[in-house]
């Protein structure tokens, strides 16, 4: 369990990170998501205590992190793949991180074991391609076994063997009760393996919520068309209060109103439909219409967009009750 | 991989896997561990330390010899003040530089590599961080530096007697003490570069600071005039280092051990402004 109290980070003129406040659950792969830039590194270098707030603070299964007495054995992260001595040996390198925290030798030979590193224990690392270094960060986040991990960008740079590891690894520590914080700037990435997200954008809270909720909430939904009678059926809908936007194919793509709704409008007018199919955005489209918001806000000040990001409530089994004014209170 | 391969937590079924290894509060001892594996385990200690050892003994014989040598030569005022044991050990000044050069790769290469932030990472707790770099660099270092002093000492007397000149042997008084104070100016010299290091951060101007202030303050120092340079030379720690290994007592500079106090201050002084700024800036 991660919680964040208004953190925020200012380095001289530049914020960061800008009052966000959240929390990161167990059992499942929460995604931290936002643009290159946006101060995902910056709020985790926060929540392992290498950078000090400027405000706000963070805790880690409820204690500051310098405060943790064995914090290997709490938080396992890897922030940067790169951030090793290439002169020692990957071996000595996980021994000096396990001895630092009390852990023996066997457990270095374990998570060598683990990360599939036992050949190359003994070379020294700065000759390691970058995908062996991200499984020797992963190797060094596992010594202590932790509750919690997380992992900057970790699948960055990795050819596509290495990215199935990751996210296999990711959720079958999700599945093990752990919390799993997982940053990337690519939300295809999250779509495959988060089931919760954090996005902020420009140091902001942008959303907090499922996955699930994230596509529903943040993008309009709307309904493709096909009828022959469309002329018809736009002037009804219109009246009912959708928005109605003719194709030039001759299709309606109508927002504002679901799909039963404007069956229920159609038969009503007596007008055959062909064709009735709510649009559901990708998660891409979410992400990218939502970072443009927050660039939108910044540049164009206090007026933020606001209601459109409240859709209509899904029958999705596992909304969370929190989400949506979460999401409202980031962007408004 | 599959998810049992990852070593159970709490939350895990207990017929899944071995049970977890008792996990303890992390110690100062558990860090002082960690540093000595991190020192002996990369090849800059090795290249650094060797350079010292031979600096101190082969150039010190050198120096021993070329004195012996000139010895019948030199006039009568060099010859009342002649110091044989300091003579041998005037090689530890350039020693001391690849000792420093150490002191200071202990916390820079860290940061030149990012490797501090996987550090602070495991080991929170800066202070103790600090307290066990500076720990294991400094055993390492006084162990290195009195045995090169040493042998610098034991190989260097017989060149001078060879000459013919004065020589020391280990029993006479203060000689010893020269000897063993040469060892600990290395460690303590060692240890102000680290700690000057872990202000600066960088390699290069870590040890170009280091550099000024054993070689080039001196230079400087000699250039003023008469009445400032006296103080100035007697106490900058290259001063004091001269004053801990000599015998026979130079003018103008500290006698040993008052000089080995004020060496300590310095360290005292950089090391805390070196705590300080290590757990005040973001790694």
């Amino acid at each position: 369990m991660i919680e964040a109290h208004n953190l925020t980070k200012r380095y001289g003129p530049v914020t960061a990170v800008d009052d966000l406040s959240f929390t990161v659950r167990p059992g499942v792969v929460t995604g931290f998501l936002g643009p290159n830039g946006a101060g995902k590194s910056t709020t985790m270098r926060m929540i392992l205590g290498l950078d000090r707030p400027t405000r706000g603070a963070v805790t880690v299964n409820g204690k500051a992190y310098v405060d943790l007495p064995a914090p290997l054995h709490e938080v396992g992260a890897l922030l940067d793949a790169k951030a090793v001595h290439g002169g020692r040996s990957a071996y000595h390198h996980l021994l000096a991180l396990a001895q630092s925290n009390g852990i023996g030798a066997r457990r270095v030979r374990e998570v060598l074991r683990l990360v599939g590193l036992e050949a190359v224990a003994s070379r020294r690392t700065g000759g390691f391609s970058l995908g062996m270094g991200q499984r020797l960060g992963i190797a060094g986040a596992l010594l202590g076994d932790p509750a919690v991990l997380m992992f900057d960008e970790p699948v960055n740079g990795l050819d596509p063997e290495g990215i199935l590891w990751i996210r296999n690894l990711m959720r079958a520590l999700a599945s093990e009760g752990r919390t799993v914080l997982v940053s990337s700037h690519l939300m295809s990435e999250m779509a495959l393996t988060a089931e919760y997200l954090i996005v902020i954008g420009r140091g902001r809270m942008i959303a907090d919520m499922s996955v699930d909720n994230f596509v529903r909430s943040s993008s309009q939904q709307s309904v493709l068309v096909r009828s022959p009678g469309a002329d018809t059926l736009a002037g009804r809908l219109r009246i009912a209060g959708a928005e109605v936007h003719a194709q030039p194919d001759g299709a309606l793509v109508v927002t504002g109103l679901e799909a039963a709704a404007i069956g229920d409008a159609a038969a009503a007018a007596g007008v055959v439909v062909h064709e009735l199919t709510p649009q559901q955005a990708s998660l891409e489209e979410a992400f990218m219409e939502l970072t443009k918001d927050s660039v939108d806000y910044h540049a164009a000040g206090p007026a933020g967009p606001g209601g459109h990001q409240q859709g209509p409530a899904g029958p999705g089994g596992h909304q969370q009750s929190t989400s949506v004014p979460s999401a409202q209170r980031g962007v408004a | 991989m599959s998810s049992q391969a990852v070593i159970e937590g709490p939350e895990a079924a207990p017929d899944s896997g071995p049970p977890p290894p008792p996990v303890r509060a992390a110690r100062l001892s558990d860090v002082v561990r960690s540093e000595w594996t991190k020192l002996r385990t990369v090849r800059s200690t090795y290249f650094t330390l060797g350079v010292a050892v031979v600096l101190i003994v082969g150039l010190g014989a050198l120096i021993s010899f070329e004195i012996g040598s000139h010895y019948q030569n030199s006039g009568r005022l060099d010859r009342a003040t002649f110091d044989p044991t300091n003579s041998s050990l005037a090689s530890v000044t350039f020693g001391q530089l690849a000792i420093g050069v150490l002191g200071v790769l202990v916390i820079t290469s860290e940061y030149a590599s990012g490797m501090i932030r996987t550090t602070l990472q495991a080991m929170p707790r800066r202070g103790w961080l600090l307290a066990a770099k500076a720990g294991v660099f400094g055993v390492t270092a006084l162990v290195v530096g009195e045995v090169s002093s040493f042998a610098a000492f034991f190989i260097g007397q017989p060149l001078l007697k060879s000459g013919p000149a004065p020589y020391a042997t280990i029993g006479q008084p203060g000689v010893a003490r020269a000897v063993f104070a040469s060892g600990l100016y290395i460690a303590l010299a060692g240890l102000l570069a680290l700690g000057i290091a872990v202000l600066i951060r960088h390699t290069a101007g870590a040890i170009t600071v280091v550099v000024a202030l054993y070689f080039v303050l001196p230079g400087v120092a000699n250039a003023l005039p008469t009445s400032w340079q006296q103080p100035i030379e007697e106490y900058l720690p290259s001063g004091t280092g001269r004053a801990m290994a000599a015998v026979v007592h130079q003018p103008h500079f500290l006698t040993p051990w008052p000089a080995v106090g004020v060496l300590c201050i310095y360290v005292v002084v950089v090391m805390a402004a070196a705590a300080w700024s290590l757990q005040r800036r973001d790694a």
